[in-house]
């Protein structure tokens, strides 16, 4: 993947947030999210261990480990989307601009119009591709319809699906291919202006030049949005990423800058994963 | 290689007789619902005329007149049971999937509905004449359509949860995802995502209750005349096809096949336009 070419496509005016400087991940840089000592239990079972970690603001921050080490779930304390379900509950601190979003009183609504979320499959919603976007705008923003379609353009375009929909824009959204209705999720949650998108991985459920696709539009992205993104795939991982953290059964096994970890891993574990030893 | 020859002999005609045993059984289903049909078709069809859609019935012994009076006493309480049934189903269906799923009360709600539904139509109908009937001191058009209404509520409400079930959660959570509140993911993207279902259970079961008669003999009773009042008792194609059938007058008994024909079409109408439904929302 051709990384030079990764900015061309970025058509906003307004700039959001700070603009990043170098792309190279430096010491000292502003975490957007902290974690502290985060423990998270399915019932009484425990799925993740005392794990403590910053998210960097403007770059991507892959989790990589086995099946089952508790990735998506670190993931999905981010937004919250564990309160859906009766049992499963967190303990710690995520700290979100210095706020603790595990705290009882946060509202998950305004929360997850921070933190978007895209998942493993492609989730396009039962509407028009249209319909698809402006349904997360229309949360937040009452627009007259003309604003309303210049914002859907913009996201479409920064999620480089414009090209390929500008003429069907009233088509369903499920009868886009599944890499085009990945990048539809996509938009749709950039759409609504987040400032950190989790990616579940979002590629795994497709082919190799979507995939690449994808991957190339993640990078892109980094720009604007704070990007953590789940994978099963090493290289996706050491390809899109700043910084890497590798989990192991529920713990942190090491969290650094990702050509750190593929290069001079400090764990004999992560060494191990990283050489397919075992995972 | 010998015995091994005679197991493929035997597992082709077992897949064979298999086969062949499933096709009767088809076939044997199929039968009665075609003899009944041509039945229907060969005796119902003499009576279906112009005055039978417009004219009101003769007084017994007398040819002629029709059974408007009984269409539209059907089609009213019909449409009373649909507009009590269907909202109060749907909602019901949609507490059970999406809110109550499996705690205390939902899970008794949804045993009591199961109940309900196998329980005999004429059940219902005697218990509205004790709550609504008895009071009241008279039978009457709104008796009928309560009655209609109990009959569907749980069928609705089963359907409704069946297909909200089918809605991945994924979909939930990628609309939740967007910081959309619960209620608003129900009714934009679950409901939307099953409307094809939804509406082709909902018109299967205004068919079913459109074709009940036994609630209907405790409730609306039956009325010779025109009559819009909800208060006062209503003639209905079903009630009619009951007392016409045992009746010692030829005109009457065709004019029960008649209706007996109108009530299958109009609900073999319905199918189809349940399933045209389906195809143009096919999502």
């Amino acid at each position: 993947m051709n990384r030079m070419t990764a900015t061309k496509s970025l058509i906003r005016t307004e700039a959001k947030g700070a603009a990043p400087s170098d792309p190279r991940p430096s010491p000292g840089r502003k975490a957007i999210i902290e974690v502290k000592d985060l423990n998270f239990y399915y019932g009484t079972n425990q799925a993740l261990k005392g794990i403590s970690l910053p998210i960097y603001g403007n770059e991507v921050t892959a989790f990589i480990g086995p099946s089952g080490c508790g990735k998506s779930t670190l993931l999905r304390t981010f937004n919250r989307m564990f309160d859906l379900y009766r049992g499963h509950r967190a303990t710690g601190e995520i700290l979100l601009d210095g706020r603790n979003i595990l705290d009882k009183d946060v509202d998950v609504t305004a929360l997850r119009a921070r933190v978007g979320m895209v998942f493993q499959k492609p989730t396009p919603f039962p509407m028009s591709i249209f319909e698809n976007i402006a349904f997360g705008i229309r949360l937040y923003e009452k627009l007259p319809k003309s604003v309303l379609r210049e914002r859907i353009e913009i996201a479409l375009r920064q999620a480089a699906l414009w090209e390929e929909v500008k003429d069907k824009l009233h088509h369903s959204g499920r009868s886009l291919s599944g890499g085009q209705q990945q990048r539809l999720c996509i938009a749709r949650a950039i759409a609504v202006e987040p400032e950190v998108v989790l990616m579940d991985e979002p590629a795994s459920a497709l082919d190799p030049i979507a995939t690449a696709k994808i991957e190339e539009l993640i990078y892109d992205l980094k720009e604007r949005y704070t990007i953590a993104i789940v994978t099963h795939n090493m290289q996706q991982a050491a390809r899109v990423s700043a910084f890497t953290a590798f989990l192991y059964l529920g713990e942190l096994v090491e969290y650094d800058e990702t050509e750190k970890i593929f290069t001079t891993p400090k764990e004999t574990r992560t060494r191990d994963y990283l050489t397919g030893r075992f995972g | 290689m010998r015995s091994s020859g005679l197991r493929f002999v035997r597992r082709k005609w077992t897949n064979w007789s298999m086969l062949a045993l499933s096709a009767v059984s088809a076939a044997f289903g199929l039968f009665w619902l075609l003899w009944i049909l041509k039945d229907l078709i060969h005796m119902g069809l003499p009576a279906i005329n112009w005055a039978f859609f417009t004219k009101l019935p003769t007084p017994p012994g007398m040819t002629g007149g029709g059974l408007a009076n009984a269409i539209a006493g059907t089609l009213m309480l019909t449409v009373l049971a649909t507009a009590i049934g269907v909202p109060v189903g749907v909602l019901a269906g949609t507490y059970l999937a999406e809110y109550g799923q499996k705690n205390l009360f939902a899970s008794t709600v949804r045993f009591i509905s199961d109940v309900l539904m196998s329980a005999p139509s004429i059940v219902v109908g005697v218990f509205v004449y004790a709550i609504l009937v008895a009071p009241l001191k008279g039978f009457s058009g709104l008796a009928g359509g309560v009655a209609l209404a109990i009959i569907m509520i749980p069928v609705v409400t089963r359907t409704t949860e069946e297909m909200l079930n089918l809605v991945p959660n994924a979909l939930r959570e990628a609309a939740l995802a967007l910081g959309a509140p619960y209620w608003k993911v129900v009714l934009r993207i679950c409901y939307r995502r099953v409307l094809a279902g939804m509406t082709t259970g909902i018109m299967l079961a205004v068919a079913r209750v459109s074709g009940e008669t036994a609630p209907l003999l405790f409730t609306s009773l039956n009325n010779p005349y025109w009559n819009f009042n909800l208060l006062k008792p209503t003639g209905t194609l079903n009630v009619t096809i009951f007392n016409y059938a045992m009746s010692p007058y030829d005109d009457w008994r065709t004019k029960a096949w008649g209706a007996a024909l109108l009530i299958t079409m109009g609900v073999l109408l319905m199918t189809i336009l349940a399933r045209l439904v389906v195809k143009r929302t096919g999502e």
